[in-house]
């Protein structure tokens, strides 16, 4: 049982116009075996707080904390936090031109894990792992990311989510650009991630499409760089209908 | 940075000069005005012969080996080329005899020693021959070497030169390559050693149907000057060129220099050209000078391109690689070969590409340190 605690997280960036303050205190707690939706409007964030759980090294954070049971992450490097059990399944993927879907794979695997696996053990994994997502053996002689298609790229991400099996996993609009059956096929990789009852899992989305999918314990509504309400499955339904400009401050709307 | 210069700058135009009739080069020229002159042990300015190079022949049986006096002349495209060439007193020669499939590499190994000294030799393709040339560079002193290659119609000829050299090696010279019809020569270079390497490859098509394949990869370390100089003179219908050099360059004052010159001369109707060159610049203080030219006489061509890019780790791939967990440094030789693959799947000997390799690895590992503090960490 583990549990990732968001605490007052500020964060900024470095723009053209000097830098620009993204996070206004985002408080969040996410336990094992949980499913959390984060909903919010283009540019509320979301992107951000996934980045900076990451640590990508462009978003400064300036204040509060982030604590995987515990244990300050925000102390660790990048690989340090995907070693401790986090990972990040992203909005936009990028290339990695001459390194192998495969050969990436297994350094990965073998990073996380420790040891690398046997190789008859792992090519039998890699490929049960892939015909779950409906991925054709070939894609893992292909370059990381290169030439996929939108969809390939989302299975690409929850497909390490399996391989990777994390203690915390953010999903940053793994459904945005999938058509009804990609959708399926990814939803149904999420969920048999989120029915080992081992991980928590943050879904960052901005329609109910993917919630339709993935039964959650809790929605956070997302304004403005922080956390504007907070509810059940049923909060969903209702940004569905009214939209997020009862959070928004006025000044905002556009 | 690119500027650019008229092919004709590194056609062979010193062609049976005497060296006396060769300006000394003071660094001015636009075929010098990249090398360090200074750190070339005089190989710029030979007036008379040093010591001669010592080759180590492996070749397998049929091949016949010869060292006589040079009947030929050298096509030399500067100043040390032509000294390498005139200055030596024999040539060693290698004939792969006409129709010959040889199944094994013919070996051509440099070891310098300290001192300068000129090398010369060629290498004939017969007729229908197919062959594959190993030059293995190694040592220390500072050699000046002209090679030949003399490719005849219907004849595939695979020359690899390692360049692989003791830190303070010097090696300068040129490759002199001259297809016949319907032949074709894959040319791979690869540079890892030395203080200064400085090689001029020159290729010339005597009939149509000339293909050649050239490739290169380096690895500039701190220190070092790698310089690659290629002149493909398009001067006969429906022939080939396809160029790709990589490099990987990292710490202070490691610089490489790449000019790729292909002329294509206004009767070469259905010329086919391609080159390109990628650098990966991997920390501050390193430079990378490439400098593509392509010039075209005639409207009448297959197709003409030319790509350089000079870029820097990209902070985005490193992020993505780390983020499921890989170390830093594991991530950055992951880029690394990746980034080299196209060249290596070039490479046609095994051993070649592991030599490749390790040589990579190795130096990433050297600057483990270098990695933890560098541009994106
Ligand atoms: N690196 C950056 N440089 C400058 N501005 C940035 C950077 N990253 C994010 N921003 C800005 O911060 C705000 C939040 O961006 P973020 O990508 O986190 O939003 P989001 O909620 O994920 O949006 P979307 O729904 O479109 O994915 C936006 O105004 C964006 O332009
Ligand atoms: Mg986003």
């Amino acid at each position: 049982m583990s549990v990732l605690e968001i605490k007052d997280l500020h964060v900024r960036v470095e723009t053209e116009n000097g830098p620009k303050e993204i996070l206004k205190g985002v408080n969040l707690t996410i336990r094992s075996g949980e499913t959390h939706a984060i909903m919010g409007p283009n540019g509320s964030g979301k992107s951000t707080l996934a980045y900076s759980i990451a640590g990508h090294p462009r978003y400064e954070v300036t204040s509060g904390s982030v604590l995987l049971d515990g244990v300050d992450v925000l102390e660790m490097s990048v690989d340090e936090r995907a070693r401790a059990g986090l990972f990040l399944a992203m909005q936009y993927p990028v290339e990695v031109p001459g390194v192998s879907v495969s050969n990436f794979l297994r350094t990965a695997v073998t990073a996380v894990r420790g040891e690398a696996p046997k190789l008859r053990d792992w090519l039998k994994e890699l490929k049960g792992a892939m015909s779950d997502l409906s991925v054709d053996p070939a894609f893992a002689e292909r370059n990381v990311n290169e030439g996929f298609s939108g969809g390939e790229r989302k299975r690409h991400e929850i497909l390490q989510l399996g391989l990777l099996k994390p203690k915390f996993a953010v999903l940053d609009e793994t459904d945005s650009g999938l058509d009804v059956d990609a959708l399926k096929v990814v939803s149904d990789g999420v969920n048999r991630t989120r029915e080992t009852g081992e991980a928590g899992i943050l879904l960052i989305t901005h329609t109910t499409r993917l919630l339709r999918q993935i039964p959650v314990d809790f929605v956070h509504v997302f304004v403005e760089g922080r956390v504007a309400a907070e509810g059940g499955p049923e909060l969903a339904e209702l940004i569905d209908a009214n939209g997020y400009e009862q959070y928004q401050t006025v000044g905002a709307r556009d | 940075m690119t500027i650019s210069a008229p092919p004709s700058d590194l056609a062979p135009r010193l062609a049976g000069l005497s060296l006396a009739e060769i300006a000394i080069p003071n660094g001015r020229e636009e075929e010098w005005r990249f090398t360090p002159l200074a750190r070339l042990a005089g190989l710029h300015s030979l007036t008379e012969a040093p010591q001669s190079v010592s080759f180590k022949i492996d070749a397998p049986a049929g091949v016949e080996i010869a060292e006589a006096e040079a009947t030929s002349t050298f096509p030399a495209a500067d100043r040390i080329a032509a000294a390498a060439a005139n200055l030596s007193e024999t040539v060693l020669s290698v004939t792969i005899p006409a129709e010959a499939v040889l199944d094994k590499t013919v070996l051509l190994r440099i070891n310098g020693g300290a001192g300068a000294a000129v090398g010369r030799f060629e290498v004939r393709a017969g007729k229908y021959s197919q062959a594959e040339v190993l030059l293995d560079h190694t040592g220390s002193g500072a050699q000046a070497v002209a090679g030949h290659f003399i490719v005849a119609d219907g004849a595939q000829l695979t020359i690899v030169s390692v360049h692989d050299g003791d830190r303070d090696h010097v090696l300068a010279g040129q490759h002199a390559i001259s297809l016949g019809r319907d032949s074709k020569v894959t040319h791979v270079v690869v540079t890892l050693g030395g203080d200064v390497v400085r090689l001029v490859t020159t290729v010339e098509y005597t009939q149509p149907g000339g293909d050649a394949i050239m490739s290169g990869a380096f690895f500039t370390d701190a220190g070092q000057h790698h310089e690659h100089r290629l002149f493909v003179d398009h001067a006969v219908p429906h022939c080939r060129s396809d160029v790709m050099y990589k490099g990987v360059l990292q710490g202070d004052e490691a610089h490489s220099v790449w000019i790729g010159d292909v002329l294509i001369r206004g009767n070469a109707v259905g010329t086919s050209t391609y080159e390109m060159n990628r650098n990966l610049l991997l920390t501050d203080g390193a430079r990378a000078d490439s400098v593509p030219n392509l010039e075209i006489e005639t409207g009448e061509i297959e197709g003409a391109g030319h790509a350089s890019t000079t870029g820097r780790f990209d902070e985005e791939q490193i992020f993505y690689l780390t983020s499921r967990g890989i170390p830093v440094v594991e991530a950055k030789r992951l880029v690394v070969r990746g980034f080299l693959t196209e060249v290596i799947d070039r490479i046609p000997a095994e051993d070649v590409r592991q030599r490749l390799l390790v040589g990579v690895e190795r130096r990433l590992g050297d600057s483990v340190s270098l990695f933890q503090d560098g541009p994106d960490a």
